[in-house]
């Protein structure tokens, strides 16, 4: 039926002089999305909360979804720093009142978390909402986003234990936002409309204004910072990030260590691009298990190698905790035996 | 490795210009003390017989080598052309310890192996907000949409059929993340040009303006000021962009890339062009565009890329890329292999326009000289500089300075720090030192 109502529409732009480009008939190209269609996809929430679907959770539900679907990544209370940054802690109760930050000028923050820094609640529901959980975005319904953001929202202790947070009363929290005062748009980064014409920001205009003199600039050299000598070696062998030929070589930055370096190095990038790490980490719990943790518990048992060779062929769950690890058929024998080997020797 | 990486064509030893590969060696080990013993050594070298090899000419030469004496290989062996097998150093590459998890992280583009001003394709950088996906394009779907029906005629649906269809674009034009040199902001941490701009790539992006499409769907343009874009991933990551951007004819829906399809890894089939705004506005594996009337503060825009400054405030919707520039040879982590000629060469952009003028520095800033501009300079895209040098031995600190059509010329790191602190993160572009010491090592410093 559009394709009847198209070439009407063309020329009802025609008729309308303030139309820019009117001539264009880009006859059937596109077609109207149904309104199904755009409710399936338009989720997002806006600071005024346009587009905050109806519902409600208490803060007990939150804590019981976010054990379940959040805190192997983020700790049970949004404290963990091992996978994110963490989520909650670092406000007072007079930030609450002010809707200032103190930490992020006063220089005792050790780390800014997400309450330390969000000035609008709508990001945070919109963000769990069509993000997470990490593995299973858009799992979650609304009850549920709406749960979990009462529960942390009571770790901030800007809401009792007892809130129930809702599409109605979601304004109010807003006003106890700890950094809701936080942001500026004083600046000359936004490349849209000034603030004065109703945009955002000074219209381009920057912050800093050096001059291009070309002779006898200065007296002094000032040396700031040079390149500490564990930042020289953390990168790997320099030498093997640049050609052979050519102006320069790499210099060369490892010692004999280089080659058992480059090995493991090797083995990451198979264990990454076999999906390991997507869920494991080296020294650090994500999804599943840690591999030092790996190692501390087979590390006295003989046949480790062959058990976990089968393990992750066939994939399990249980041993570690309810969230199964798929099985990996499509990962080679002999690729399957030298990730098994390289973790039970420490992988690095 | 064979004798011709390390002594091409070199016939006599000298003491000017000739390292042995032990020396080589010695100079990578950081001896400082090395050019004056291989003057020693050189010296003692050329009071000795010269060697027959040397006295007949390069073996090189004199011997034709297989390739010149033997059958090649037939077209087609590679049905897609891979890099020579003697190119595998050049790789993008993590920043250990930058990011915890794979998916959410930064590879670097090797910008210190790089030429001219496009990134291979396979280089360039990536950065990911839960993970890559390789997207079949025939269920790939771009919806437009208003949020608000008053300010859009009809919400659309575009298949890649149908966008191929439309008119396109093919414009070069670079695109930084806004924590490029993010690390850098404190302090030197990191070693070499790929891990401190290499969140950095420039290509030939091809596809339809956006004004295109939010016009066939009939845009209303003066309640409609900002542009949500989405992408199809996991993260289904949004920016929000401004409508006088789009209007301008700048912003594009691109599916080409380098004269072929977008890789996966940067957004195929379908992704955002929004040229001089930091990479993470460039949604990739674009999925939907919705106009609105106000901005949206999304994660990414209220959570992450704000820049904290020493008030304690924090700067949100900051956008734009201002003029930077970054020497590539030689730069930290490399060794000059002798003293003398150098084609010091690097790169310089702007997010608001064209370059108009690239300086170089040997002297940490007190003097500079204007370097040769490749042309032609296109507007917000890569510019590639070239400028001679004769280096004598002796310490040397390097660095550019880059200025754009708007006049505006890029900063110190004294003057950066003076208005934005060191914990800003985002949108470092202070001018980049490197110090060459005698050995010939190039290492990363900070010039304030």
């Amino acid at each position: 039926m559009f394709r009847f109502s198209k070439p009407l529409f063309v020329f009802a732009l025609f008729s309308a002089s303030t139309v820019a480009i009117a001539f264009e008939n880009y006859s059937g190209v596109g077609r109207p999305a149904t309104p199904a269609e755009v409710k399936a996809w338009d989720i997002d929430v806006r600071p005024d909360f346009k587009g905050l679907p109806k519902g409600s959770g208490n803060v007990e539900r939150g804590n019981e979804l976010f054990e379940e679907k959040c805190a192997s990544c983020h700790g049970s209370f949004g404290e963990s720093n091992e996978v994110f940054t963490p989520l909650a802690g670092g406000t007072t109760k007079d930030d609450i009142k002010a809707g200032r930050v103190r930490g992020l000028s006063s220089g005792e923050l050790p780390q800014r978390t997400t309450f330390t820094k969000v000035a609008t609640i709508s990001t945070v529901f919109d963000y769990i909402q069509r993000a997470m959980p990490w593995t299973a975005p858009k799992s979650l319904k609304p009850d549920d986003v709406f749960a979990i953001l009462a529960y942390l929202l009571n770790l901030q202790e800007i809401v009792p234990a007892d809130f129930v947070l809702s599409d109605q009363n979601i304004g109010e929290v807003q006003k106890l936002l700890p950094n809701r005062n936080g942001m500026t748009t004083d600046h000359g980064l936004w490349p849209g409309a000034p603030a004065k014409k109703g945009g955002i920001g000074n219209g381009g205009k920057p912050d800093t204004a050096n001059k291009a003199c070309m002779k006898n600039c200065k007296p002094d050299v000032l040396i700031g910072s040079t390149l500490p000598e564990y930042a020289r070696t953390a990168h790997g062998e320099l030498r093997d990030q640049n050609r052979s030929f050519g102006p320069v070589r790499g210099t060369q930055t490892l010692g004999p260590e280089a080659a058992k370096k480059a090995a493991d190095a090797g083995t990451l990038e198979l264990a990454t691009k076999s999906g390991c790490m997507a869920c494991h980490g080296i020294k650090s719990k994500i999804v599943g298990p840690g591999y030092n943790e790996v190692v501390a518990r087979y590390k006295d048992q003989t046949d480790a190698e062959s058990r976990l060779i089968a393990k992750v062929k066939a994939g399990g769950q249980g041993v570690w905790g309810s969230i199964p690890m798929p099985p990996n058929a499509h990962v080679k024998d002999e690729d399957l035996k030298t990730l098994v080997q390289w973790i039970l020797s420490g992988s690095k | 490795m064979s004798d011709i990486d390390k002594q091409p064509g070199r016939l006599r030893p000298a003491p000017e210009n000739f390292l042995s590969e032990e020396q080589v060696k010695a100079v990578g080990s950081g001896r400082r003390d090395f050019l004056r013993k291989s003057f020693l050594a050189a010296g003692a070298a050329l009071a000795t017989p010269i060697a027959a090899r040397a006295s007949e000419g390069d073996s090189n030469i004199l011997q034709n080598p297989p390739w010149t004496t033997s059958l090649g290989l037939p077209v087609a062996t590679n049905p897609y052309g891979m890099p020579s097998k003697y190119e595998s150093q050049l790789l993008r590459r993590e920043s250990p310890g930058l990011a915890r998890v794979g998916g959410a992280s930064v590879s670097f583009a090797p910008l210190q192996g790089l030429f001219g001003i496009i990134t291979p394709s396979g280089l360039h950088f990536e950065r990911h907000h839960q993970g890559w996906h390789d997207i079949d394009p025939s269920k790939h779907r771009l919806m437009v949409n208003g949020s608000d029906d008053s300010l859009l005629k009809k919400a659309k649906v575009y298949t890649l059929d149908e966008l191929m269809r439309l008119p396109s674009v093919s414009r070069i034009h670079f695109i930084e993340c806004g924590a490029n040199t993010g690390l850098e902001w404190g302090n030197v941490a990191v070693p070499t040009v790929q891990y401190t701009h290499g969140m950095l790539s420039c290509s030939e992006f091809t596809g339809v303006p956006l004004k295109l499409l939010l016009e066939d769907c009939g845009v209303d343009y003066k309640k409609a000021r900002y542009v949500l874009a989405e992408g199809a991933d996991g993260s289904s990551m949004t920016r929000t962009i401004p409508m006088e951007m789009v209007e301008s004819g700048e912003v594009f829906v691109a599916y080409g890339q380098n004269g072929e399809m977008l890789r996966p890894e940067n957004g195929y089939p379908l992704r955002l062009v929004v040229p001089g705004v930091q990479g993470v506005s460039w949604v990739k594996w674009l999925r939907r565009i919705e106009v609105g009337d106000k901005p949206y503060a999304t994660k990414d825009e209220a959570v992450h890329y704000i820049d904290l400054l020493p008030s304690g405030l924090h700067r949100q919707y900051s956008s734009i890329q201002e003029a930077k520039s970054v020497i590539t040879t030689p730069s930290g982590g490399q060794t000059l292999l002798d003293k003398g000629f150098y084609n010091v060469s690097g790169l310089a952009w702007s997010g608001r326009g064209k370059i108009k003028q690239v300086d170089v520095s040997f002297d940490g800033g007190v003097n500079w000289q204007t370097a040769r501009l490749e042309g032609p300079i296109q507007n917000k895209a890569l510019t590639r500089f070239n400028t001679n040098w004769v280096w004598d031995g002796s310490p040397a600190i390097l660095q550019s300075r880059a200025i754009d059509e708007t006049g505006f010329v890029q900063p110190t790191y004294g003057q950066l720090r003076a208005v934005r602190g060191t914990k800003s993160i985002y949108h470092n572009n202070a001018i980049q030192s490197w110090k060459v010491v005698e050995s010939g090592e190039v290492s990363n410093v900070q010039v304030l």
